[in-house]
């Protein structure tokens, strides 16, 4: 309590204009940002996988398991932020035993278990099956059970049962497309169906949401798979890599696209929340939201790329060229997801004044954790990258 | 006979078996979900006192800004009646003061949600247009978003119409605080949980005023049933203009203000 207290009691004092009473304290803070942005990138690499399975994109197979063992190592870290910001983080389980059907945060629960257990998990392992029968035939000891455990003991090498996998796990990539839009575009419902926030209220948020997260996703794999293949010793295939380049691209048009018009739309609309929103822009979130989100993290990368696309640059500029980019993109994401949660806090619901967000560095909701989040997807990716090996991929050559 | 036992046997089939075992079982538990329901009824009538059918009542509040001279005496009361936390983040009620003066510009303040009332005046060389006080609380919307948006349904309306929050189910995520249009809600910093105006609702159902109404020593609020036409509030609501909070969100709010000024927020 005195903490809080404390926390509370300097802010007082950089309020301007009038807000409520009861809004000095800012409730969501930096680990709702991290959630959004962490399913989003699950959202946007099970996208970039489902190009190959599913639309047929050749060019881009040398990523394809590393973007589903990305998007499970992000997913399996994505509640951890929300469950942590819980006032009381031991009763969560009643989100899953006594939902509120009306409320869009009850559906979290099924949303991720579908997309966890029906969707990700099964494509894993029909992809991954012939390989760990394999791997458990040539290793020994306890990998060999580790493999026979995560194969769940079958043992079927025939045509037949890997003519199967191949047609499950293309199945569950056409399951999995609606899926993952379900997955992200949920979570931009939970703030665009919040009326009272006319920041947040926009049937477009979860459409935005979609497409920023594909951006992100990709974007992701990109680097991860710029920075795993030279370690390994490998050549980086420039074929993928200008491919994924290629849909990042147009995948940063629309929600480029999509923003402008969300933008253009509110100001022609012009309602009555529209004078604080533009103090709110041009003040508080001119340098995340003009600057570091549209500037540095839209704009840049998409010119980027465009030129060295269009000049037909050397290999080893455009790879430059694409790391940097993905770098930025992701800032700007994670910038666009802060901008849409703490941005739509930081104006009074009254209309008549802006407030602050400060961050704690200790404490449950404060940076330390939520950097220790951010670290976790990539410890797990680590771990998975080692016991279900992206690289060599038998079943497909 | 062999034959006999085997044929009876299979006329009975394994779904009218498992029917008639289930509801049987049932059976056993009969009395047990009646005596519940006893239970229940006992306990409500041990919280709400025997007298008091919830049904039978719909609340809401009038408040005539005319009349509200900005002491705060309200706030105050508030909180001590329902140990809301001392500290100025933590308001179930408060009052606000508007300054609107001669080029347009409107002030709007509320130290300590007014508790200690407006004690000074700050210095200003413009002229004011117009002065007045607005008391602020939950709305007990009719359509509350709170209530929509809450994970477990630890917020519900009750069927007397005010919105409540269950403690013991609240998870503290918060998302009510952000659905509120009108910055009702807060988080108790001890608890952890969401926490909001009550109507005073242990109050009520021992036929008591809630405690902002009674501390009020003009009267500006009034407390009351909706629908009785002996009702204090029918009468406010009948005699006066009334507008209520932000009605173009369709939440439909219990609370009406009388000489409701533009500029209110």
């Amino acid at each position: 309590m005195e903490e809080i207290i404390a926390h509370l009691t300097p802010i007082l004092k950089e309020i301007t204009g009038y807000i409520y009473p009861n809004e000095i304290e800012l409730h969501w803070g930096l680990l709702v940002v991290i959630y959004p942005y962490l399913t989003g990138l699950v959202a946007g690499a099970f996208i970039l996988a489902s190009l190959v399975k599913v639309f047929n994109v050749k060019e881009v197979q040398p990523t394809y398991r590393m973007s589903l063992l990305t998007a499970l190592a992000f997913l399996l870290i994505a509640p951890l932020p929300l469950l942590a910001h819980l006032g009381h983080p031991e009763k969560s389980f009643e989100i899953f035993l006594t939902p509120n059907t009306t409320s869009a945060m009850a559906m979290f629960g099924f949303v991720y278990a579908w997309y966890l257990m029906a969707v990700l998990l099964l494509e894993i392992w029909f992809d991954y099956r012939k390989d760990m029968i394999v791997w458990a035939s040539e290793s020994s000891g306890l990998r060999r059970w580790m493999y026979k455990l995560l194969s769940l003991f079958s043992s079927d090498l025939s045509d037949k049962a890997l003519k199967f996998d191949k047609k499950a796990a293309k199945v569950l990539t056409i399951i999995g497309i609606p899926s993952a839009f379900l997955l992200h575009g949920y979570v931009g419902f939970i703030f665009g169906s919040i009326k009272a926030n006319p920041w947040w209220s926009s049937v477009l948020m979860p459409i935005v949401f979609l497409f920023s997260a594909i951006v992100s996703g990709i974007a992701l794999v990109l680097l991860i798979y710029m920075v795993v293949t030279p370690m390994r010793g490998n050549k980086i295939d420039m074929t993928c890599l200008n491919k994924i380049a290629s849909f990042l691209f147009y995948a940063m048009i629309v929600d480029f696209s999509l923003e402008a018009l969300d933008f253009i739309h509110r100001i022609y609309e012009s309602e009555e929340s529209i004078k604080i929103l533009a103090q709110l822009v041009s003040g508080k979130l001119f340098v995340s939201l003009v600057i570091i989100q549209l500037l540095i993290g839209m704009l840049v990368p998409l010119i980027a790329i465009a030129v060295v696309k269009i000049m037909d640059a050397p290999a080893e500029l455009r790879r430059l060229v694409y790391f940097v980019s993905a770098l930025l993109v992701q800032v700007g994401i994670f910038s666009t997801r802060w901008n849409v949660v703490v941005g739509g806090q930081l104006f009074s619901k009254s209309f008549s004044g802006l407030t602050v967000y400060k961050m704690g560095f200790f404490g449950l909701e404060g940076l330390l954790v939520s950097i220790i989040i951010m670290v976790m997807p990539f410890v797990i990716l680590y771990v998975l990258f080692k016991v279900l090996p992206p690289f060599e991929n038998p079943a497909q050559s | 006979m062999m034959k006999n036992t085997g044929k009876s046997q299979s006329t009975v089939s394994r779904r009218k078996v498992i029917k008639n075992l289930a509801l049987s079982i049932a059976g056993f538990f009969t009395p047990g979900i009646l005596k519940a329901g006893e239970v229940l009824e006992k306990f409500q009538n041990w919280v709400l006192g025997e007298n008091y059918k919830p049904a039978e009542h719909h609340w809401g509040m009038g408040i005539d800004i005319n009349k509200c001279i900005g002491c705060g005496r309200c706030a105050a009361a508030c909180k001590n009646e329902n140990d809301v936390p001392r500290e100025p983040f933590f308001f179930r009620t408060w009052v606000e003061r508007y300054r609107i003066f001669e080029d347009g510009e409107v002030a709007i303040d509320s130290p300590n949600g007014a508790v200690d009332g407006f004690k000074n005046f700050p210095d200003s060389d413009k002229k004011i247009v117009r002065s007045f006080f607005v008391p602020k609380i939950c709305n007990h919307c009719e359509n509350p978003p709170c209530v929509q948006v809450c994970p477990v349904g630890a917020t519900f309306k009750t069927p007397d119409g005010v919105i409540l929050v269950d403690p013991g189910y609240c998870i503290g995520c918060r998302y009510c605080i952000q659905a509120c249009p009108y910055g009702a809600r807060f988080l108790d910093p001890e608890t952890r949980t969401a926490e909001k105006c009550t109507f005073c609702y242990h109050r009520v159902v021992k036929g008591m005023t809630t405690a902002c109404v009674e501390a009020c020593p003009t009267q500006a609020r009034i407390f009351g049933e909706l629908d009785k036409k002996a009702s204090p509030l029918v009468r406010f609501r009948r005699m006066n203009k009334i507008n209520v909070l932000k009605p173009s969100l369709n939440t439909e709010p219990k609370v009406y203000y009388a000489n409701f000024d533009m500029e209110v927020k």
